[in-house]
């Protein structure tokens, strides 16, 4: 009799419980607007106090310097003009990485010769290969999507090579037995397997291509926001220069969390 | 012994190359299995069973003698022979429908007999509810049911299968041994199937080859003379107890233990 008694007000609790707790985009909200606010309040801690006050202008500062940039007539075309090498370089780098990388891991010999060089080259700091970029391709937005391109191509390639030669064999030999084709393989087994592979690629490119921005624009680009802020720093501009610096962040994270909602629509097949 | 020859294993040897010299895997094997009839192979491992499934399946070739397969000698992989692997092998990323329908699609069948063949596997299988579900969400024997299926649907003369209820813990074995046995009743096919589990040889078998290893030869073939149907009841009559004496002595002292 106890226990029936009791139930009512279980189920009636558990009830209570679940409308008390939002919901997990609600939840997902909050923490990024106080992680977002812890930044903001650590930035302007970095702004009073002594050792970094100079290298930090306050949040404040940095609002109105959108202002100023936007006064000079500089901040959108920066923007667009580092976009457009971001975009290009990258999906140059991605046409010719996707072939090259599934080749190396189809075709042992290639994987011999091509492989040593670009491990070799991925060591090397973009900034030091631009001198020789620009004595053939000159200055201008060719060179910054070459530079762009060589980098992101290397880090892609490498990751999307693992991903082919990890497929599972087994996948390999039960496409044969039922009946399929090298080129079948290829579109139905290699193509879907190495998906997840790709995308993580995609988003390996993605932040290389920013991160090679300052080098992509130092082969003497007209607008960036790479290229912005090394004449900024010359002057020790700092609200500005924080501006673009803050930018550049904001389009990564953008991009990233683009890349990832395209990821969860094509991968929901995967093990998590 | 009535019945066609369909598939016949005629002098097959494999020798690997290593850096260590050669190594032969299986010597000289020779069986002959009629249609329709459901063969188990049953040794110790490094008795090159599963090479010699590859052989017959056309993922490997055979250093010497051939197979044939429909009075043809085969000459790699094709459709009339379906494997089933001990790893499942499902395509992650595409359905239960899709997985079993991948054969076809690979013949390019769209006809409305194929889509009806997809639907009547994954019935047989018992997983029509689950038809459109990813293979993640399956548990290891559904998993094992859709490849049973996928090979079905393709509909190959010879099932190869190796050692395909390995993986899966006792209970779930019992009932996929007496769900195969009924498919087979039901829609004949030649199966030549590899296990390492001497009740399973006994249960599913009409014959079972034993092999020794180091290298791998057929030791000897056992008839299987247990009526049908089959279900795991069958294991404690006295006709299946002496049959798996006899087996058993044979796998274990060609092992060496």
């Amino acid at each position: 009799m106890q226990s029936e008694l009791e139930l009512p007000t279980k189920v009636h609790k558990a009830k209570q419980t679940r409308k008390l707790k939002p919901h997990p985009r609600v939840r997902k909200l909050a923490w990024l607007t106080l992680s977002i606010t812890v930044a903001i309040g650590v930035w302007w801690l970095l702004s009073v106090l002594p050792g970094t006050k100079e290298s930090f202008p306050n949040p404040v500062a940095v609002a109105s310097a959108v202002g100023t940039m936007l006064g000079r007539g500089v901040l959108f075309s920066d923007i667009g003009s580092s976009l457009f090498s971001v975009i290009w370089g990258f999906v140059f780098g991605f046409i010719f990485a996707l072939p090259i990388a599934i080749l190396m891991a189809w075709y042992k010999p290639l994987e011999n010769i091509i492989g040593p060089w670009i491990q070799f080259i991925r060591s090397i700091p973009p900034l030091a290969y631009v001198p020789l970029v620009v004595v053939s391709a000159g200055i201008g937005a060719k060179a910054q999507i070459i530079v762009i391109c060589i980098a992101t191509f290397l880090v892609m390639t490498v990751t999307i090579y693992q991903g082919v030669v990890n497929i599972d064999p087994t996948l390999i030999k039960a496409a044969r037995v039922l009946g399929a084709r090298d080129r079948d393989i290829f579109v139905h087994v290699i193509v879907p397997a190495a998906t997840p592979y790709i995308i993580t690629a995609v988003r390996l490119g993605a932040t290389t291509a920013l991160t090679t921005l300052i080098a992509a624009e130092s082969t003497g680009a007209e607008a960036g926001l790479g290229m912005r802020i090394q004449s900024l720093s010359q002057t020790f501009d700092m609200a500005p220069m924080m501006l673009y610096i803050i930018i550049i962040g904001i389009i990564g994270i953008t991009l990233d969390k683009l890349i990832r909602m395209f990821e969860r629509k094509v991968t929901k097949w995967q093990d998590k | 012994m009535a019945g066609q020859i369909k598939l016949a294993i005629d002098h097959v040897s494999k020798t690997y190359q290593s850096e260590r010299g050669e190594t032969t895997a299986i010597h000289d094997i020779n069986l002959k299995i009629t249609e329709n009839e459901f063969v188990t192979v049953i040794g110790p491992s490094g008795c090159g069973k599963s090479t010699l499934l590859n052989i017959i399946a056309g993922l490997e070739p055979a250093t010497d003698g051939k197979i044939i397969c429909d009075g043809q000698p085969v000459q790699g992989t094709g459709s009339e022979r379906g494997v089933v692997f001990q790893q499942y092998a499902l395509f992650p990323w595409l359905t239960v429908r899709q997985n079993v329908a991948f054969g076809l699609k690979m013949r390019k069948d769209k006809s409305a007999a194929a889509q009806e063949r997809v639907n009547h596997y994954i019935e047989i299988v018992g997983l029509s509810e689950f038809a459109d579900r990813y293979p993640k969400e399956l548990s290891g024997g559904m998993r094992q049911r859709v490849a049973i299926a996928r090979a079905y649907a393709a509909n190959p003369a010879v099932l190869l299968m190796d050692e395909p209820f390995g993986a899966l813990d006792a209970q779930t074995r019992g009932q996929l041994q007496e769900e195969l046995l009924q498919t087979w009743e039901k829609e004949q096919k030649t199966c030549f199937f590899i296990t390492h589990d001497v009740d399973e040889a006994i249960l599913l078998g009409q014959k079972i080859v034993i092999m020794n290893a180091h290298p791998g030869t057929v030791k000897e073939v056992v008839a299987v003379d247990l009526d049908y149907p089959r279900n795991q009841e069958t294991r404690l009559s006295e006709a299946f107890l002496a049959i798996k004496k006899h087996v058993w002595a044979q796998v274990y002292s060609s092992a060496g233990v």
